[in-house]
């Protein structure tokens, strides 16, 4: 180690002073070099090339090279028809999750907080966060199983009555619902874990005196488990909508086809497409800085709302 | 908390409170089942002499080498890629877990904005592309090498820790990295599981990052040559010879493959499953 030779007598300015600390901690800054270094080359790295997003992008030109185009490409993309349809697909896919995902999450805190069955309740909360860790390649699998026309599950069930089998995973009619179905069933207990520890914050005198004053269990729920996990239920509706334009891109890239693009081609998989199968890289950049500065906005305006209204945010 | 037991109201009210909870088991549990079940199928048509259940289609896959490629590929991808997710993080959540390090607030606030802003699918694509990385295995490791999700919660867990613990290693004498090591580290275990178990996940689960910048089929992880057999795309790869080329993997064969892919998860599962609650709710509440 270094001796700290001219160090301890210089405690006089504000700038000597922040020089000694900074030495002081000069360990921890090399811990946190490799680190530091990461987020510079990639994650601020890729904000270097955006710059295409403005450009006609050759490849014989480079990044670099290539001529400036301005807003062309984005404005390109705001006149023609699939704007519409991707931010439409978007939203109704990301609300749809949002809207049958977030209540069943929390009927479920609740039914894990009230059960007087132990064994039923753990059994339950660790089979349910297990779907959470496969990946949406996995759970194509599963889906096949479930909905193939041939071996599915739901099409044996529904000959058994008569029915012909149904092509679920490559409808436009029932794609929508197999994405949103399958992400609840993937998520809802794993979201519930939020939900359960706001209600396991919860005075267990609240109760006790509730039932004192003779209300039954549904009136202790509605009128001491749901106040009491309004909060996070808050937080996590304000931050769900914050990240509105994330409508799942690996999901949706792991489940579509040709057939149901109408119904489900969402900004990102058509960033992909574009970009990186059609080799139009400036009009795909254009989109996918579009979507991203949407989303920083829509982030930090929910993050604000919900410090106001549920008194604490994401940061 | 307290209830009162008995009323009728109660009774019924519990009731159809654990039938909701088996319900919801049910419904978790016979889709996960039925992949196993079909997976178990003979791969041949059956009559008298096939048993009903039959692990053909799984030694038939163990038996591929293209899927033995594929799943050595994923555990070279999970050991490289946690190994640098950990030091990484670690490291860098324990020098921002102390509060006197000047310029701490700038840096944090650097990082969070990586989490608040993405720019994209093409400019991280331009990105590994210029810096040669294409078609190499630490083009998928390093993008996602620090989650921030996971850096915020092993920060915030290491700020709970008593200060005075690193406080007292230090006049003894103790480096930092001694009081890293010695010191926070073992208090820091759940912690530790649970960040390395959702690391592990990542980096086992990864299907989009090698389909983008790997073309290598030689490198190619489970995911993504499980994406091929389930799409039948390269069907001709995983029949056996004596069968027509050009026919799709039977479903058996696919079945199977999704659960050898899901099988390695599975098994640390259970072990690591009692600690990551209390890390996600750290994450969650966070002061």
């Amino acid at each position: 180690m270094l001796t700290p030779t001219a160090l301890p007598t210089a405690k006089k300015s504000v700038v000597s002073r922040l020089v000694y600390a900074i030495w002081q901690h000069r360990t921890l800054y090399l811990m946190l070099f490799p680190g530091l270094l990461y987020f510079i080359v990639f994650r601020y790295g890729p904000l270097w090339y955006t710059q295409i997003a403005f450009k006609d992008f050759s490849p014989i030109l480079g990044v670099e090279g290539s001529p400036w185009v301005g807003f062309k490409y984005i404005l390109e993309f705001f006149n023609s028809y699939y704007f519409s349809q991707l931010m439409t697909n978007t939203l109704i896919i990301s609300l749809a999750k949002l809207i049958f995902g977030l209540p069943l999450a929390i009927i479920l805190a609740i039914a894990f907080a009230e059960t007087r069955l132990r064994f039923l309740r753990s059994s339950v909360q660790t089979i349910t966060y297990l779907p959470h860790f496969l990946s949406w390649i996995v759970m194509a699998g599963v889906l096949l199983a479930l909905f193939s026309p041939s071996e599915g599950l739901v099409n044996k069930g529904m000959g058994l009555v008569g029915q012909d089998p149904i092509a679920f995973l490559t409808d436009p009619r029932y794609f929508v619902a197999i994405l949103v179905g399958s992400d609840v069933w993937k998520e809802t207990g794993w979201s519930a874990i939020l939900y359960l520890a706001a209600l396991m914050s919860i005075d267990p005198s609240l109760y006790e005196a509730a039932a004192m004053d003779g209300a039954t269990r549904w009136q202790r729920i509605w009128h001491i488990s749901l106040p009491g996990m309004l909060n996070v239920i808050v937080l996590v509706t304000l931050l769900r909508l914050g990240g509105i334009l994330d409508a799942g891109f690996t999901q949706v890239f792991a489940l579509y086809s040709l057939p149901v693009y109408s119904v489900s081609d969402i900004i990102d998989t058509w960033v992909y497409r574009q970009g990186i199968q059609n080799f139009q890289l400036s009009v795909a950049a254009a989109v996918g800085l579009f979507k991203g500065v949407i989303g920083l906005i829509l982030v930090v305006v929910a993050n604000r709302i919900a410090r106001k209204v549920a008194g604490t945010g994401l940061y | 908390m307290v209830k009162s037991f008995g009323s009728r109201g109660d009774k019924v009210f519990d009731f159809g409170l654990n039938f909701f909870l088996i319900l919801v088991l049910i419904v978790t549990i016979v889709p996960l089942s039925y992949v196993v079940i079909i997976s178990l199928k003979p791969l041949v048509m059956p009559n008298q002499a096939t048993p009903l259940v039959s692990f053909g289609a799984y030694i038939e896959l163990l038996a591929q080498p293209s899927f033995l490629r594929a799943a050595l590929n994923s555990f070279v991808l999970l050991v490289g890629g946690v190994t640098l997710n950990m030091v990484l993080t670690t490291l860098s959540a324990f020098a921002l877990s102390r509060k006197s390090l000047p310029g701490r607030g700038v840096i944090l606030a650097f990082i969070l904005f990586t989490f608040l802003f993405n720019a994209g699918l093409i400019p991280q694509f331009l990105l590994i592309k210029n810096l040669g990385l294409l078609d190499s295995l630490p083009s998928v490791v390093l993008p996602g090498a620090i989650s921030v999700y996971n850096l915020l919660i092993m920060i915030a867990f290491l700020q709970n820790l008593p200060e005075s613990l690193g406080e007292a290693a230090r006049i003894d004498g103790a480096s930092e990295f001694q009081v890293l090591w010695y010191v926070m580290l073992p208090l820091s275990k759940p912690i530790l599981l649970t960040v390395g178990l959702f690391y592990a996940v990542n980096n086992w689960n990864e299907f989009f990052l090698p389909i983008l910048f790997l073309s290598d089929k030689d490198l190619m992880p489970l995911p993504v040559v499980l994406r091929d057999i389930l799409s039948s795309l390269n069907s001709a790869e995983y029949v056996d010879g004596n069968r027509q080329a050009t026919i799709a993997p039977p479903d058996a064969i696919k079945m199977a493959a999704v659960v050898l892919t899901t099988l390695p998860m599975l098994m640390v599962y259970p072990w690591i499953q009692s600690h990551f609650t209390k890390g996600v709710l750290l994450g969650g509440v966070k002061e």
